[in-house]
């Protein structure tokens, strides 16, 4: 497991609650990060039961280690593009929960002024849109300007596997490996698009798809961020060292809704992966005492959060 | 000079000026030089700033998109017009959103440059003129070239500001030469020049002073060129005075010019080579209808080419397009 990975101070105007606080132990800095993120999420889905937010949100609840995994290994010239699921990668790249909770508020505080809302994000490094595959190619435009500009940058993008439906991810993974573009593509494949199963979804193989173009592909199937954090470490590594795009697969699975009341999954299937929860999977790893007092300062520093964007 | 070249100049002369301006598009690298020539000699003096890319429409404008975003100018060329249905996602859904749905934290300046337009029998879908579906997207200026406007200003002026941009420019354009206003006077004609706020022409020309014309003629691209021989010949011949009026950019309108002509001829015509219904033409012909209300001497006349699909044939083409003789024919029923 990389143990010295730069935090990224692009987000250092983030909550040290949801970022990790100086001098932390990294076990218990990864925990505190998807902690921050699950507590944010599982708010959001609160406050819309009590009418306090409208709209929709697509909450990434089940895939956090993904986003800290990866986004514990960038830093200030790496670039992340998100999709409608983006919250955990917002939260990870910058810690600004206050200005994504008053966005999603529609307060004129919000990152956005409250335009994008939950899915149309914009930040120092960090882009998200909810056009399924669109942002495929603006994430290889973004990788072209670095390649450009001749800096070390990665131009990071995460999709999820039913994006591979879309047209214009191949046009693109064949642009960026054509053109050696510094691109890396993370798949969080969470077995589910909408209410479709992957089998219904998808034919052939996932890594074909990506090995097609000469893409090197990261595959993992796990929840557990260790595990996860080691393939992130290696993957963006060779990213920063050869010339050309990279693929990150993570099979994950979406503990929650799609986006709000709409699940029609099978019950089993859910609690059966309830028991692979990322954040529990990592929490016992930590001792107690300091479990319990990460999990206080989370729900402290959330709850001020969303008085402070309440009361906006 | 001929469009083609004029255009091919003032990319060159961006290149040369702005570091930060990468012409992107199918078969742009020489020696072929783009379908229709306009960017010859460019990939041989701008290595790797003027790059040929995949048969990938939608990932070129998406490519350009993430260079904008990152602070490049992309000038990006689709071959044909028909194929902009290809980019209409990144276009309205990432290219125009961006500056405005992330709260003006970022923008993003792509210029889309096409060949467009038929009379070149290359049939149904090679030949259209679909701007119509790209005007009034919000954030995205559409902008047509014309023999009257100077394309090195028209670029210089939409590299000086920040919004999207589609450029149509009609292939029958290409080789003709450039008609510049010199002198206030094109040919014979006498022509004013209105610059917008955002520095881009609109171009009035006349036979005679605008108090003695008797209707007024607005329309843009090749259509400008075919009206204004038109009302050149039916000056000299008929004495029939028009004024046409030419803007380059076509949505959003620069109303000014337009409104100083109708506001004199109490008479419009509007032209277009797009399919007739939802048209240019009607909006400019509500607005004007609204702001001129009780004050014109004829409602706005629209004329446009007919709603069906392109022919190959060389005469179905002419029966559906707007040839000259429909602009002529269009013209005669407002000069009654």
């Amino acid at each position: 497991m990389t143990m010295t990975a730069t935090m990224p101070n692009v987000g250092s105007g983030g909550l040290p609650d949801a970022v990790g606080e100086p001098g932390e132990p990294r076990a218990e800095r990864l925990y505190r990060r998807m902690r921050f993120i699950r507590r944010f999420e599982e708010s959001l889905l609160d406050l819309f039961e009590r009418g306090l937010l409208n709209g929709t949100t697509h909450a990434c609840i089940g895939q956090e280690a993904d986003a800290v995994a990866i986004i514990e290994h960038l830093g200030d010239d790496d670039h992340v593009f998100s999709n409608h699921r983006c919250h955990g990668h917002f939260l990870a790249r910058t810690g600004d929960a206050f200005g994504l909770m008053a966005e999603i508020m529609g307060k004129p505080e919000g990152v956005c002024g409250g335009i994008g809302g939950s899915q149309h994000l914009c930040a120092p490094g960090f882009m998200s849109n909810g056009v399924q595959g669109g942002i495929v190619p603006n994430a290889a435009g973004i990788a072209l300007a670095k390649q450009l500009d001749g800096g070390a940058g990665l131009s990071v993008v995460f999709i999820g596997d039913g994006t591979l439906g879309e047209g214009a991810t191949y046009e693109t993974l064949n642009l960026a490996s054509l053109w050696r573009l510094p691109l890396v593509v993370v798949l969080e494949d969470n077995a589910w698009a909408q209410s479709t199963p992957s089998s219904a979804n998808l034919a052939g193989s996932i890594r074909d798809r990506f090995t097609a173009f000469g893409l090197p592909v990261f595959e993992i199937d796990s929840t557990d961020i260790e595990e996860l954090d080691a393939v992130a470490g290696r993957a963006l590594a060779q990213a920063r060292t050869q010339q050309g795009p990279v693929a990150i697969v993570i099979h994950t699975y979406r503990l929650c809704h799609h986006s709000k009341n709409d699940d029609n999954r099978p019950a089993d299937e859910v609690a059966a992966r309830w028991k692979l929860d990322p954040v529990e999977i990592h929490g016992r790893r930590l001792d107690a005492s300091a479990r319990a007092a990460i999990d206080a300062g989370v729900e402290s520093a959330l709850q001020d959060v969303i008085d402070r964007a309440l009361s906006l | 000079m001929i469009a083609a070249r004029a255009i091919g100049d003032a990319l060159r002369a961006a290149l040369t000026e702005d570091d930060r301006v990468i012409l992107l598009g199918e078969d742009l690298v020489d020696p072929y030089g783009g379908a229709f020539k306009v960017t010859r000699g460019l990939s041989t003096d701008f290595p790797g700033r003027v790059r040929s890319t995949p048969i990938s429409e939608g990932a070129v404008a998406g490519l350009s998109a993430g260079l904008a975003l990152a602070g490049y100018r992309p000038i990006a060329e689709i071959m044909f017009g028909d194929f902009l249905t290809l980019c209409f996602d990144q276009i309205v859904n990432h290219i125009a959103k961006y500056e405005a749905m992330y709260n003006g934290k970022v923008t993003c300046p792509v210029i889309i440059r096409t060949p467009s337009g038929g009379g070149r029998g290359y049939g149904p879908t090679h030949s259209q003129s679909l701007e119509k579906h790209f005007l009034g997207v919000p954030h995205l200026r559409v902008v047509a070239s014309s023999l009257v406007h100077d394309p090195g200003a028209v670029l210089r002026a939409l590299l000086a500001q920040h919004s999207p941009v589609l450029l149509i420019e009609h292939k029958l354009l290409y080789p003709l030469h450039l008609m510049l206003p010199a002198g206030g006077r094109i040919e014979g004609d006498m022509a004013e020049v209105h610059t917008s706020a955002d520095g881009l022409p609109t171009v009035s020309i006349r036979p005679v002073p605008r108090e003695d014309c008797s209707f007024t003629v607005l329309t843009y691209g090749y259509q400008a060129e075919l009206a204004r021989r038109v009302l050149s010949r039916l000056a000299v011949e008929e004495e029939i005075f028009g004024e046409l009026i030419v803007p380059s950019q076509i949505s959003p309108l620069d109303w000014e010019p337009i409104d100083a002509s109708v506001g004199a001829t109490r008479s419009l015509l509007v032209l277009e080579e797009g399919v007739e219904g939802f048209t240019w033409g009607s909006e400019v012909a509500a607005r004007v209808s609204a702001r001129f209300f009780g004050k014109l001497h004829r409602p706005v006349a629209t004329a446009a080419s007919d709603p069906t699909v392109i022919p190959s044939s060389k005469t179905l083409e002419a029966d559906m397009l707007m040839t000259s003789e429909r602009v002529e024919q269009a013209i005669r029923k407002v000069a009654v």
